[in-house]
């Protein structure tokens, strides 16, 4: 695990990178001017005394990235993670800002976990947006107290990393949270019909002995959700769908006008069922990897617009949990550090997705999901961005991750596109 | 020749008739007046049985012991294991005390795979989870070779629950490679998904598949399954997949039957039919030593001697 040191920003002058923000409609070189923390001047020229001064000619500087869904396990499980370990590991993957998902210890189902979760916060360079439980202790039997939850600061309710079983239940939550301007997020996956499943069922699963999780073990879900989000017309959000009908599904409803948003993790985007032929834990997760068949409904999805928004699914587990056989193994990957240099990697230098949809989906969907603001390269704005050099690689190693975990499923893969340096909160965070 | 024996999927048809031919030498070694060779004296095995077996487990015991192996058995019970010690430190432990050879089974699938990346020693697969059994695979080969000649062309239906079975999944890899044509019947509930990958016939009827083939492979039908809603009864199960003496004299042809044990007597298999001519069922037994002797042998990188 690395040690992750920010410093405050005084006046910054950032020189000679490329700015880039579909946005604000800006894609040009030029010089950025921090003072104080804002942007204080997009130009050339800017007197460079007083200033410290980042030579950035040929990197890239993009908006900060917004991660939808991340279990940053405080309160809890502070072996895996902490909210401080997290928010570097998000600093280090150019996020700026992340909903927190409620699986801690205790629940995030009450105002003093939600406060809890934000004053740790306060000490770090990310922006955090808990999501609270839908019911208490995500038991899926009684709704949770939403209202005060939502004046204590939770931007979402999910039951994540389950899905609410009861379709009664969760028509109540979403006409409920109508008075409010949070969306319900709902993780798709029917537990009848997932079993004790480790892995997509199909040909592979069937070759390896492995119990699957079949994928209308999600279809199924995704259009109950579809219809419920339908008839309550409420704001509904379908987190980490992983298949080619549930893709289908989403389109169709969306024609329809049905107020519903989505997204996709970085590893269903470019991975499949074929990882797991060595058993390897770090592949295990929810939901399975599917086909290559889904695996490119997925890509088409998000550059149709069917998919809103890329979530990592940031799930820390230490070596003793995640290094065991598979059968024992927990589900998860951890995905900050390395969600946009793969997606760069994988789909955007192979031309099947534009660097502008990637910025689109991991930045400013996010936080309009959410009804946050959203970070732009403008004069006066705050200083949020991320600044990368794309022609750089470097390997994934064990080594090289501020997150306390390094389950990580690009372990030892080379990415391309490394990170120099991150502003946020008026702090400078560099490589 | 690989190093170690994982599962039949990965090996060769040549690799398989070698071990399978050895295994026969071994079997006269057994038919000897002191059963025992020096061939394995000074490499040491551990057996790591993380679950409950008792025939493949003294199977492989027996196979150490008439090569003159030392053995050391460890069992999940009494083990740090149940102290909450991993997988990856208990087989490094043991590494630690200079091993030669593990032979493993555990509930998991892949545990051999993971197992070759913590240590160097020689990993001997003897079930892992739903995925293999290739010393079942390989003994069950065996014995119709040594009753029916080769397998090249024979029929071979598996009977039962292909789903939760590596018995299963070691027969169809090692019975294709050698040329066997084989069929699954059982419930539709039973039989995995994309099974038809294998290129196998499916019958979900046992008079059916009794008229295609020429071997009956029937599985233990674990009770626990009829409870977790994959068949309504035992009584339903025994009508439709039971194999019967009265099934199998309603064809005209000479039908052999295997199981792996333990047989359910009454469910999958008619009392005595396990006793009949038709049965080689304490052949597969016999030959388990001798097989197992000769993936011992073959694996522990000891050279030959003539």
């Amino acid at each position: 695990m690395k040690e992750f040191k920010a410093k405050k920003q005084n006046e910054i002058l950032i020189k000679g990178a490329r700015l880039l923000d579909p946005g604000s409609k800006l894609d040009k070189v030029a010089d950025m001017l921090l003072r104080q923390g804002k942007i204080a001047g997009i130009g050339q020229g800017f007197p460079s005394e007083n200033a410290d001064v980042l030579d950035v000619g040929g990197c890239v500087v993009f908006p900060g990235f917004f991660d939808l869904h991340a279990h940053l396990r405080e309160p809890g499980f502070e072996d895996q993670e902490t909210i401080a370990s997290g928010c570097a590991a998000a600093i280090a993957g150019g996020f700026t800002g992340l909903c927190t998902m409620p699986d801690t210890e205790p629940v995030t189902d009450t105002r003093g976990v939600v406060e809890f979760i934000q004053r740790a916060a306060e000490k770090t360079m990310v922006d955090i947006s808990p999501a609270a439980a839908i019911t208490k202790d995500c038991c899926g039997a009684e709704l949770a107290e939403m209202a005060e939850l939502v004046q204590a600061g939770a931007v979402a309710f999910s039951d994540a990393p389950h899905s609410l079983a009861n379709a009664g239940l969760l028509r109540h939550a979403l006409d409920y949270a109508c008075m409010f301007k949070v969306p319900v997020i709902d993780v798709c996956e029917h537990a009848g019909l997932a079993g004790d499943g480790l892995m997509h069922e199909g040909a592979m699963s069937t070759r390896l002995g492995m119990r699957g999780i079949p994928g209308i073990a999600e279809d199924i879900i995704i259009s109950r959700d579809l219809h419920l989000a339908e008839y309550t017309g409420a704001a509904m959000h379908l987190a980490k769908i992983s298949t080619k009908r549930a893709v289908e599904l989403i389109r169709d409803a969306k024609k329809r006008g049905v107020k519903v948003t989505c997204d996709v993790t970085p590893h269903h985007c470019l991975l499949a069922e074929e990882s797991l032929a060595h058993y390897n834990t770090d592949f295990k997760v929810k939901p399975p990897l599917r086909t290559v068949a889904d695996r490119e409904a997925l890509i088409k999805g998000l550059r149709d617009g069917t998919i809103d928004a890329i979530a990592t699914d940031h799930t820390p587990h230490s070596p003793e949990e995640k290094q065991v056989e598979i059968l024992a193994a927990p589900f998860g990957t951890t995905g900050l550090e390395t969600a946009f240099s793969a997606l760069y990697s994988g789909l955007v230098q192979s031309g099947r997705l534009p660097l502008e949809i990637l910025l689109q989906k991991i930045s400013v969907a996010p936080r309009k999901i959410l009804h946050l603001t959203v970070p732009a390269l403008r004069e006066g704005a705050p200083a949020n961005f991320s600044i990368w050099d794309l022609q750089a690689q470097r390997q994934v190693t064990a080594d090289s991750f501020y997150s306390r975990s390094r389950n990580s499923i690009f372990l030892n893969d080379t990415l391309q596109g490394v990170i120099k340096a991150v502003c946020n909160k008026g702090q400078i965070w560099q490589a | 020749m690989n190093r170690h024996l994982l599962g039949l999927e990965y090996c060769s048809r040549e690799e398989i008739e070698s071990i399978i031919q050895t295994g026969f030498s071994f079997k006269e070694v057994l038919s000897r007046p002191i059963p025992k060779v020096p061939t394995l004296r000074g490499k040491t095995i551990v057996n790591l049985f993380f679950e409950n077996s008792t025939r493949t487990r003294i199977s492989f015991e027996l196979a150490q012991k008439r090569l003159s192996a030392d053995t050391v058995n460890f069992s999940v019970a009494g083990s740090s294991v149940a102290k909450g010690e991993s997988l990856r430190d208990t087989i490094r432990n043991i590494e630690a005390m200079k091993i030669d050879m593990v032979v493993v089974r555990h509930k998991s699938p892949g545990v051999p795979c993971f197992l070759t990346e913590c240590t160097d020693a020689v990993i001997i697969n003897a079930g892992d989870g739903l995925h293999e059994h290739p010393t079942q695979g390989l003994l069950d080969i065996m014995t119709l070779q040594e009753k029916l000649g080769s397998v090249e062309g024979l029929k071979v239906v598996i009977v039962g629950d292909i789903l939760h079975s590596r018995v299963a999944r070691s027969n169809i890899y090692g019975l294709q490679k050698l040329g066997a044509k084989v069929a699954l019947c059982g419930p539709p509930t039973l039989i995995p998904v994309k099974a038809e990958q294998w290129g196998v016939e499916i019958f979900y009827d046992i008079g059916d598949a009794i008229r295609w083939g020429d071997v009956l492979n029937i599985l233990r039908i674990q009770l626990e399954r009829q409870s977790a809603g994959l068949f309504p009864s035992r009584r339903e199960y025994t009508q439709r997949f039971g194999v019967t003496l009265e099934k199998l004299r309603r064809v005209d042809k000479e039908i052999t039957i295997m199981h792996p044990g333990p047989i359910n007597r009454g469910l999958e298999l008619e009392h005595d039919l396990a006793d009949s001519e038709f049965s080689v069922i304490l052949d597969q037994v016999t030959n388990g030593v001798a097989l197992r002797m000769a993936v011992l042998y073959l694996k522990s990188g000891v050279p030959a001697q003539e």
